[in-house]
Order: C-alpha cells, then structure tokens, then sequence
C-alpha cells in the first residue's frame, strides 16, 4: 500500500462505519449535564439527539475524507493535520454520545476522572520525551513513576512532611533514570533490554520491600498525609472548564508547568537546541563542542525526576498509601502516549489526556450500565498507538539517534 | 594564523593510523594533504580537530602549542572544519545548524534566532551563496548542504579552514565554484587544509602538497608534478593509471533498457525516460554526479525499486516485475555501492557471505538443510582464486580490509553463470591494488562475452573502464558517447547540458 | 591457520578472564550476593542484631549469616534437592518443581532468542503465550476428540495462536515500517485484556462461574503425566525437541541462514535476494509459535484451566532467560533451568523464611543487567580491564 493513500482510506472505513451506525443505534438522545455547584451561573444540560448528531458527524467526516482525498491525489500532498483531526474529533464525539445514547452523561465528572487519570500519564510522557529526544529510548517509565510512588509514600510518611514526599519522589525518579543512562551510555546496553528489565526490578524492589518494610509497620512507613485540593478562585468557578482544571492539588498544577516547560525548554532555549542536536545527530553536536554524553545524562535525569513526581500523584495526590504494583502500567500508557503526540510535550499531553478519558469512560459507563465491555476501552491507547507507529494516520517518527549509543573513537 | 602539527602519532589497538607526521599550513596558502584511502588523512584531521587524543607529538597555532580536549577548543582556537560526511542536523534550519555549538541567547538561555539568522545572511552574502536560513536542511540539495557546512565553519571566524574530500558529493561545476570558493578565502588570508585523494584537483588549487601513505609523511610535491608522479608517490610504486583492456569484441545487444521510469516514495520521478542498450562484450559506464538516478537505475534492474514502468529485457526476457531472487536468477550480478551495507553480512563469515545469494539452492542446499562439506570447499577455493587475505574461511567479513571485502562480493557475483554484470562505484573507497585487481576481474568479464554496466561518479574511471559512457543527469540519461569523448564536454553533459555536437 | 600454543601463564589467566562463562558466573554471582544483602537488611533478627551492634557486632555477623544462608538454604530444597523429606519422591519433588517452571520459560525463551537473532526485538512473548493458550485451551475445553487427535490439535491451536499473533507484528513490520518493539508491548497489553474479555464472557468462562476463570480442559487434551504427584509433564519432553529444533534451525537451515542474514543486515540480505517482508513474518511466526507452545503446555499440562494469570511472569522470564543464554538454543535451555530453579526455589523461601517472593524479580534483574555490562561486573571483582581490539 502507497504511504500516501493509507490516510484516507483508513478515513474512508472509519466515515463507513459512522454511516452503518447510523442505521444501527437508536435515535434517542443523550443528555449531557456540564453544571457543578458552585459554578459562575447555571449551565443548562443539553439534549441531543444522537441520530441528527450522528448526521452532523458523518457530514463532517465526509468533507474531512474528500480533502484528504483531493489532498493526496490531485496536490499529492500529506492529509493536512486539521483535517485529520477535525474528522477524529467529530468520530469520537459521536461515539461517546451513542455510548451514552438515552442516558445522561456527567460531562464533568468524566473530565475530571480522565484527568485525574491522566497525570501521571503526562507526567510520564515528558520523562520520555527528554529521554527519546536526546537520543535514549526510555521503556522504563513505568519503574520511574513506581519508584516515585513509592520514595514518596515512604519519605511523606517518616517525615509526615507531604514536601519531603515530593523531594524524595524527585531523587527517587532520577535515580532510576540514572540507572537507564550509565547502563545505555557508559556500558553500551541495549536501551530497550535496560528500560525492560529496570522495570521488573523496580517491580521486585518495591514488592519486596512493600512486604518487609513497608507491611511490618504500615503507620510508621506507609501512612502519608495527602495533598488537598486547591481550587484557584476565579478560574475555578468557571463553568466545565474550572471544576475540571482549576479545582485540583498541587501535583496537578506542577503538571500544567511541566508540560509548559519541558516544551519551552525543548524548542526555545539554547539547552534544548542542544538536547535535540543529541538526539538527531550525537556526532554532528560533538563536532561542534556539545558534550554529547552530559547532555544525555543530564536529560535522562531531569526526564527522570518528572516521571518520579509524577509517581507521587498516585500516592500522595491520590490512595495516600502505596500498593503494590500500582502503578498498573501507566508506564507503558506514557510511553504510548508520547509517540501517539509525536515526541512532542503539549501533543504527547493531550494524548495522555485521551488515554485517560478511554480508561475512565468504563467507570462512567458502568454507572449507567452501558454493555460495552470495559476491555475494549481500556485497549483503546494501544490499539491508537499501534495505528499511529502502523503510519495509518500519517508516518510517526521519532528522533533520529534514539536508541543508538553513541559510541567516541 | 600558522597551523603546525609536530611528530603526530595516533594508534588504533596495534594499526597505527599516524606514525609521526609532520605539517605545516601557511595563512594565504591552500595546503594539499594527499593520500589514498586509508593512508591516515581523516584521522590526522580528526585529531587536529579535537575529535581524537594523539598518542605522541603536539599541534602549535602561530608557534604556541595548544591542546584540544574537544572539537569546541578547537574551534574556540580558530580551526573550521567541512566534513567529508556532512556534521548537519537534517530536521534542523539552516540557522539552527549554523549556531548549534555556540548559540546566541537572550535572557536565561532562550535562543535568539533572529541574531542566527542575519549571521547567516551575512556570512552567505559575503560569499554569495543565497541561502534562506529558515530552509529544512535536509530539504536542500546536496551542493547547497556543504555550503551550509561552509558558512557553519567560518562562522567562528575560523582562520585555519579544513576541507575533508569535499568533492566527492559535487558535480564538476561545483567542484570549480567549491575551488573558487577556496580561493577566495586563501586570498583573504586563511590558511586552508585541503584533504583528498583526486590528483586533479590537487593541481589545479594547490600551493603547496604533502603526501601520506600509510601514516607516514612520504614528502611534498611540487604542484606542477603529473598525474602519475603524484600518484606514484601516493601509492609507493610506479602506477600506471591507465586500464589495460583489449577492444571488445562485440556480440549482440542482450540487455536492453527501454522507456523506463521510476519513482520514489513521496512520488518522484527519478527516473525518466531511460533508454540504453548494452551488447555482450561491452562495458557500459553511467556517469554522473551521485544522486542523479544511477542508485534507482542499478535498483531498478536487480528488482529492489518499488514503482517502476517501462522495460528492461535480459537476453529477451523482461525483468521488470521480477523479485531481486529471480532476477538474479537470470543470470545478473550485482556489486551494490555500498558493499558493507549491500553487500556484505559484517558479522557472517567469509563462507557464509558467499552462499549469501544461494543459500537455498543447489549447491549449498539440499532440502532445508545446508551443505556445509561444499560451502567449506567451495569458499576455500574462492578464498585463493579471488586471492582474499584472510586467515581463513571462518574470518568474519568486518575483520577484512575494503579491498579485501569488495573481493569476497566480486568472487560471490562472479561465481555464477552471469548474463549481465551489474556494479555500481565497484572501486569506491579502495586502495589502488586493489582497484587494479577489481578493473582486471570487469575487464575479464566483459572479455568472457557478457554485457557489463557500471556506475562511475568519477570521470577518470568512466573513461578508462568504459566502452562506451552514459550520462546521467535528475534521473536522464543525457546522452551516451564513446570513451574517449573530451572531458569538459562530459563535465557539461553532468550539468545537464546535452552536447549539439554529441548528438549529432 | 593453526598456531601452536605456548604454555604461556599470562596469556591463560588472561583468557580465563575473558571467557564469557567466567562473566556469566560472576554476574549470577554478584547477584545472589545482591539478593543476600536484601534478604540480610529485611531480616528482622539482623535488624534487631544492628542496633547494639558497636556492644556485640558478632551478633549482627551471626544473624546476617543466618538470615541468607537460611534464606539461600530454603531455596535450594524447594528448586534441587530437599534432603529433610523422608521419601524419594518428596526428596525429588524440588527438581521437579523447577523443570516444571523451567518449561514454558525455555519455550518461550527459545521463541525470542529466534526473533533475536533475526534481529527483531520481539517483547512480545506474553501476548503470544496468552494467545497460544486460548486457542490451546478453547480445543482443550470445547471440542470433543479421542485422545489421539484431540491432544494434537490441542497443541496446534497453540502453535497456531502463538503464530499469527506474531506474524502479525511481523506482517506490519514487513508492511508498514512500524518498530516491532512497541508494537509488542502494545499487542501484550491487548492479548492480556482480550484474554479478560473472553474468561468473562461465554467464550471461555466456566459456565456457572462468577470468577474469569474457563472450564477443566478435558482429559482427551491433557499432556500426559509422568505422574500424578509432580506437576511437571510430558510437556517437558516437546520443550527438549523444541530446543534441538531451534538449533537444527539457527545453525543448519537455509531458513536459519536467512533469519540470521536479516538480522544482522537486512539491506545485505534483500540485495542477496531474500525476501525481508516474508522473512519477517516468517521469523514472527515461528518466535510466537513457540511462546504459543508454551502457553499450550501451561494450560494443556500443568493448570489444566484457562485463567487471566496464564502466562504469569514468563513474558518477562523469556526476555531474561534469551539474554542470559545469548540466543543460543542451549544455553536457553541452561537458563530456563536455572530461573526455573529461582521460581521454585522462592517459593519455599518465602513459606519457610519469610522471604518475600519477589526476591526472584530482582535476583533475575540483576544477573541480566551485569551479564550486558561485562565492563561493570569486571570492575566488581577487581578484574583486569579487557584488552581493545584493534579498530
């Protein structure tokens, strides 16, 4: 199959199966509810009827097909990105209405289930962005956010001191990624066998010492007080939007400035240029005086220590104590994330934050008793990630030299 | 600024690369480091560079002995280099690239582009070269990279300029502007090392040549010297550069190419039009600056070309539309351009990358299994045949030296019933036994009867090897003409310009 | 070309040095040592021991002594040999324990040592195990065959499961460039929820059941016992074929010779004429094969029911047991038995020592770390540094 033309066919069975929909689901509506106590002013709930939705959608896909179309073969030009993703847009939308067909869907508390879900994901994902981007894949990012769950579930607990938490999920996260940058860059592993295998360790360490230490005396080691929410004033009383951002805890808004500067620093600072000249073409940099190895280290570890703070949401941002395992592999989500945003912060972010809404929509639909198995939503982040590395919706590349060491003669 | 290297040493495990080398480049001077491939040029520059520690000796700038831990002392102390392989970040602008090392910045480390970008103007209008700072650099053609690598390595104000083999990638017309350029820049008081191994361009630009061999200084050479002098004190021995060949003795037209287009992946055309005829006995060059289709044309025969259309007949038969097995079937060898990519399994042994294209065929297969009795006795005959050095048949092919690993692909392809002998730069990157040993065994070839084409990015091959020359130009061929056509007019026909009198 | 070998000391030690065996020794080595350390600083008598340690230190020495060797002495009657049992079978069981364990491990172990050397990443033995063992398991419970055909089939729905769920990864590799490496993980995030799906629906799940787990599968489709009392089956024997299968394969075969030429040149291997795209899925086909055996001998042998935990941690162990064994069909199966020995071994740990389990995560992370970085474990013991070869 041509490169060119796999967009819009896949376009194509997507715009057919809306149409086939159509047909299937019942015209009854579905009644979307946005108001929360204590917004500015009452929003109403809103009716919609999925079958006049559904024909709005499939007009949509429609003209979002014929562009790519004529895109590809009278210009013989990529699919532009909008279209691709008004068309996505427009399709998830009215599949959530048809989930939801004849019953009422608490928008807001959706949103804000998938975000709470989803931070650790984002957080997740910038560790593997600093990491891919300057050159080291990073399969470990599941060992990062447990051992930052973990650091900081202990230290919170002894110090019962929520920022000594923090700090220690920090360490703990870049002392894991340090581990994946001496193993890739001073030994010369194979990245993906050291991301692969610091994960079961962590996995051991941390079951290991949930039972010994952890279970011998849980108030000492593992009872740390929790973040409280802190609604914004103003901001947090805007309708939808303000419960949903502005009404969270404090590793939340440390997530908003992360994503804000892991891509500042990425594409406008000096460092950033640097990082990415690593990552693309380590022997052009160190042909110009960047310190190749340095700048790999030191990525790696910044990447790590998000990934840790982004541990401690689980545990002090959210259950409060630490469990086994518990991270469930959000990891690997992160990971899928961040190629389905293209190696890019603010992208890889908004995917987390659709994998999360995939992975929350089952309890939502469980509360209404809708028939759709929970499996299949919580396939949806791998099943997208294997359709964008698959190059169905345009060609996903990462940066050039990940995974290759970097070897001075 | 004077550059010195005194008493160079640099080892590699028991190879020793520079063995006590001495140079001296002179401001307003262009200084020729000749050598054959191999000889210890690129990793004299690389330790000029800071790339690599010398084992012994030391470098002096103006007299005072300087140290360079990295590449970015190096340039700190007014050393630019243009690498043979372009030192450019292919998703990067022109601008990014140029500063990346030495970054102006604004407030806290944030990259000040704009400041970038009228560096980049300025340094291109100073020597006008009209480059967009904004352009993607992979984007650009290949010509317009290495004046992006030109404009990266003046831009520190570099007083000693290095050009390593930068011709390699230029059509002649831009190897005359790049030789311009040199001037240019000799005339405004730099002190210029050129690297290559191209006896020509030696003499046309040189004030001065030291030549190398194996490591060694082996003396200067007057820039009036001949070809064969030069050459001589290359390689050690007296060269004859001229390829011994009989005139061919003509049998039919058995391959013949018609029509025949191409694309690439983004739907290019890269091939357009393409009609040649090869008749058995007769060595066909294609001539041409790389990248000019002559990949897509060797891929298009052997079957490795996605979208093609057109024909090309072997002995009547049309392989268009074949697989690369049943192409090879027929009776076509093919030495690919790059033979440790292509070519070779790096990590097989001698044996195993001889039954690399039989390996599930008679003799080397017998149902599932393979025959290792006959691999083994029929590798220690190519072994001494095709006289590989080697310690013996289970040498892995990466431990062999170039000439010695184009030997094994050579005695691979030559082994079978050939129809059409199909090598693209067969001599590319080899010593100069070595490349007389590989024009022996194509001569003897095409003198066995069998149509041979071959892909020359470098005339002088073209028109020793050929019978008769093709040229290629943005995926045409521009004309073909006998061998011994001038070279001014086969340099034009590289450009694009199809000769009226050729045509004729 | 021969050379006579002087008996020269120097060069010997140093060539023992050298040797690969001697770096893999150490590394399991410096990890039981590592292990002992854990199980050491866990041990509630050598924490007790530490804090009056400058009053009696030959206390804390003691009871660190007896904390691992304890530790490490449990281990090796529940992997090897009990001698406290009072009979010969129960003195063997141990044995027994760790070639049961050691089963799917090699066979799937064997699988991405295929892939491997092909020079495809595939972490997917997980995904390919669970498939081999629904489809292994769906024959097993619903169809209704005498022995001799049902048992076959049983296994081929296996083989077959394994197979296509890995020749998928191939098939969009061949296609569509996509890396095989996230491709796998993906795919064993999705083999792992489907398999949910169907021990929650009627597909699978024992009717009348509340739990996700299948029905028995039937006796018509079991692996012969060797006998009732060890868990350990006639599955052990098809893992044995399958290694001087693999080998014959690797070191015989046209095929093999293809798989390799791909894997460690793929552009050399299309010029020659191989065909990469089929090659590929080939290469998957039979690296997921053999992980689908493997989850056919789980089910069909030693569970005898389908459950989400099938393929328990072997995805993981596969990865460990290829490395360790370099991709050699032998040494695969000389690792498959050694952590086959950890996984029974941990078992009386914990149930005799306290030890937790997962111990035997770490343990096995850490001989593979060290065995990839040979520079790391020579610096450990104080070994000369390996000498450069010549660029």
């Amino acid at each position: 199959m041509k490169q060119s033309l796999r967009t819009p066919i896949f376009l194509a069975a997507l715009t057919l199966l809306q149409a086939v929909l159509i047909f299937v689901v019942p015209a009854k509506s579905t009644n979307v509810q946005g108001y929360v106590d204590g917004d500015f002013f009452h929003l109403p709930d809103l009716s919609v009827n999925v079958l006049v939705s559904g024909l709005i959608a499939l007009f949509v896909m429609l003209i979002g097909l014929v562009v790519s179309v004529l895109a590809v073969v009278k210009q013989h030009r990529k699919t532009p990105r909008w279209v691709v993703l008004a068309f996505g847009v427009a399709f998830s939308l009215q599949i959530l209405l048809y989930l939801y067909a004849g019953k009422t869907m608490t928008f807001t508390s959706l949103m804000q289930g998938s975000l709470a879900l989803a931070v650790p994901l984002i957080f997740g994902s910038l560790a593997g962005v600093l990491s891919e981007r300057v050159g080291i894949v990073n399969i470990s990012i599941d060992s990062q956010l447990l051992i930052g769950a973990f650091a900081s579930a202990f230290a919170a607990s002894l110090s019962q001191n929520l920022f000594v938490g923090l700090v220690a999920a920090l360490i703990a996260g870049a002392l894991v990624s340090w581990v994946l940058a001496v193993f890739s860059i001073k030994y010369v592993v194979d990245q993906i066998i050291v991301g692969v295998v610091l994960n079961v360790l962590i996995v051991g360490l941390t079951n290991f010492l949930f039972s010994t230490l952890l279970g011998a005396n849980t108030v000492l080691f593992n009872m740390p007080p929790r973040f409280e929410k802190l609604p914004i004033p103003g901001l947090a009383q805007i309708p939808v939007v303000g419960p949903v951002l502005f009404n969270q805890t404090l590793i939340v808004y440390l997530m908003y400035f992360a994503v804000a500067g892991v891509w500042f620093a990425l594409f406008k600072t000096r460092w950033g240029l640097r990082v990415r000249a690593v990552g693309e073409y380590p022997k052009a940099a160190d042909t110009v005086g960047i310190k190749v190895y340095r700048t790999r280290y030191i990525s790696v570890i910044i990447g790590g220590a998000i990934a840790g703070l982004g541990g401690s949401f689980f545990t002090l941002g959210q259950v409060g104590a630490f469990g086994k395992e518990m991270t469930n592999g959000a990891g690997y989500i992160a990971l899928a994330a961040l190629i389905f945003g293209r190696w890019n912060p603010i992208y890889a972010a908004f995917a987390a934050l659709l994998f999360g809404f995939a992975e929350n929509l089952q309890y939502g639909l469980a509360i209404i008793g809708s028939s759709v198995p929970s499996e299949f939503l919580l396939m949806l982040p791998y099943v997208l990630t294997v359709v964008a590395v698959a190059g169905l919706v345009g060609k996903v590349t990462g940066p050039a030299a990940a995974g290759k060491p970097y070897i001075k003669s | 600024m004077k550059l010195e290297l005194r008493g160079i040493t640099k080892r590699f495990g028991s190879l020793v690369a520079n063995d006590n080398v001495n140079l001296v480049a002179q401001p307003g001077q262009i200084h020729c480091l000749l050598g054959e491939n191999g000889a210890g040029k690129s990793t004299l520059m690389n330790v000029l560079y800071g790339l690599y520690q010398p084992d012994g000796g030391e470098i002096l700038l103006d007299d005072q002995v300087v140290k360079f831990a990295g590449p970015g002392d190096a340039m700190a102390a007014g050393i630019g280099m243009v690498h043979q392989h372009f030192m450019l970040i292919p998703v990067f602008t022109v601008a990014e690239n140029v500063i990346l090392g030495h970054e102006p910045t604004k407030l806290a480390g944030v990259l000040d582009l704009e400041a970038a970008r009228a560096k980049v103007r300025e340094v291109s209008d100073r020597f006008g070269f009209d480059i967009d700072p904004d352009a993607i650099v992979g984007e650009l053609p290949v010509g317009v990279q290495q004046r992006v690598e030109i404009i990266k390595a003046l831009i520190g104000d570099a007083k000693v300029l290095v050009f390593d083999e930068p011709t390699a990638v230029l059509t002649p017309q831009e190897t005359d502007e790049l030789m311009a350029i040199m001037k240019q820049l000799r005339d405004a008081g730099t002190a210029i090392v050129f690297i290559t191994h191209k006896l020509r361009e030696v003499r046309e630009v040189a004030d001065k040549i030291t030549v190398i061999r194996l490591g060694k200084v082996v003396g200067e050479a007057s820039p009036q010297s001949t070809a064969n002098e030069l050459a001589s004190m290359m390689v050690g021995r007296a060269v004859d550069l001229d390829v011994e060949k009989a005139a061919p003795k003509l049998g039919s037209a058995s391959f013949k190419i018609s029509g025949l287009s191409a694309w690439d992946h983004q739907g290019t055309k890269v091939l357009d039009d393409v009609n040649l005829e090869i008749r058995e006995g007769e060595i066909l060059v294609i001539a041409g600056v790389q990248g000019n289709g002559q990949t897509e044309l060797t891929e298009a025969i052997i079957g490795m070309h996605g979208k093609t259309a057109g024909s090309i007949e072997l002995d009547g038969r049309e392989l268009i539309g074949k697989s690369v097995k049943q192409v090879l079937d027929l009776g076509v060898g093919f030495v690919p351009e790059d033979r440790t990519e292509d070519g070779l399994v790096a990590d097989f042994t001698i044996a195993e990358n001889l039954m690399l294209d039989r390996s599930d065929r008679k003799p080397f297969a017998k149902g599932l299994n393979i025959q290792l009795e006959t691999l083994r006795k029929f590798a220690e005959e190519k072994l001494k045949e095709f006289d590989i050095r080697a310690q013996g048949i289970t040498s892995l092919a990466r431990q062999l030296s170039g000439g010695n690993q184009q030997k094994v692909v050579l005695a691979r392809e030559l082994s079978r019933e050939l129809r059409l002998l199909v090598a693209s730069q067969p001599t590319r990157g080899l010593d100069v036994g070595s490349i007389e040993f590989v024009h022996e065994q194509i001569v003897a070839t095409r003198d066995k009867g069998i149509p041979v084409l071959i892909v020359a990015t470098e005339l002088d091959e073209a028109t020793q090897l050929g019978d008769r020359i093709a040229v290629m130009y943005r995926g045409k061929v521009v004309g073909v003409v006998p061998a011994d056509t001038p070279r001014s007019v086969l340099g034009q026909m590289m450009a694009g310009i199809s000769n009226p009198e050729v045509a004729a | 070309m021969s050379e006579t070998k002087k008996l020269d000391g120097r060069k010997i030690v140093s060539e023992i040095f050298n040797a690969p065996w001697l770096l893999t020794v150490l590394a399991v080595v410096a990890s039981f040592i590592f292990g002992g350390i854990l199980i050491a600083a866990s041990n509630a008598n050598v924490q007790a021991s530490a804090g009056y340690f400058f009053a009696r230190p030959g206390d804390l020495l003691a009871a660190i002594w007896n904390a691992v060797s304890g530790g490490y002495e449990a281990m090796f009657r529940g992997a090897i040999w009990n001698y406290r049992a009072d009979n010969l079978l129960s003195q063997i069981k141990p044995i027994t324990e760790t070639l049961a364990f050691a089963t799917p491990i090699t066979l799937a172990g064997l699988g991405l040592a295929v892939a491997f050397r092909s020079g495809l990443f595939n972490i997917g033995a997980k995904g390919q195990i669970i498939f081999g063992a629904m489809l292994a398991g769906w024959v097993g419970i619903n169809v209704d065959l005498p022995f001799w055909i049902h048992f076959p089939v049983a296994v081929l729905a296996g083989v077959a499961g394994g197979a296509l769920f890995g020749a998928l990864v191939g098939f969009l590799k061949a296609t569509t460039g996509a890396n095989e490496v996230i491709l796998t993980i993906m795919f064993n995030y999705v083999a792992e929820l489907t398999l949910t799906y169907v021990l929650k629906t009627p597909i699978l799940q024992a009717p009348g059941a509340v739990n996700p787990v299948s029905a028995a599968v039937r006796d018509t489709a079991k692996f012969p016992a060797f006998s009732d009392q060890i868990r350990v089956h006639t599955g052990f024997l098809l893992m044995l074929g399958c290694v001087v299968f693999v080998w014959w394969l690797l070191n015989r075969s046209t095929l093999g010779f293809q798989f390799r030429a791909l894997g460690h040149n793929p552009s050399a291997a299309k010029t020659a004429g191989i065909n990469i795209g089929l090659t590929y899925v080939l290469v998957m086909a039979v690296s997921g094969a053999l992980s689908g055996i493997a989850g056919a001998t789980q089910v069909l042998g030693t569970e005898k029911f389908l459950t989400t935990g099938v393929a328990a941690s072997f995805g993981f162990d596969a990865i460990t047991v290829a490395l360790l064994g370099r991709n050699k069909p032998w040494s695969v199966l000389a690792a498959g038995v050694l952590f086959g020995a950890l996984r029974a071994g941990a078992v009386t740990m914990q149930a005799n020592q306290n030890v937790p389990i997962d111990i035997v995560l770490v343990v096995q992370s850490m001989i593979v770390l060290f065995i990839a970085a040979p520079p790391l474990v020579r610096a450990m013991f104080f070994l000369p540094k390996q000498k450069g070869v010549a660029a």
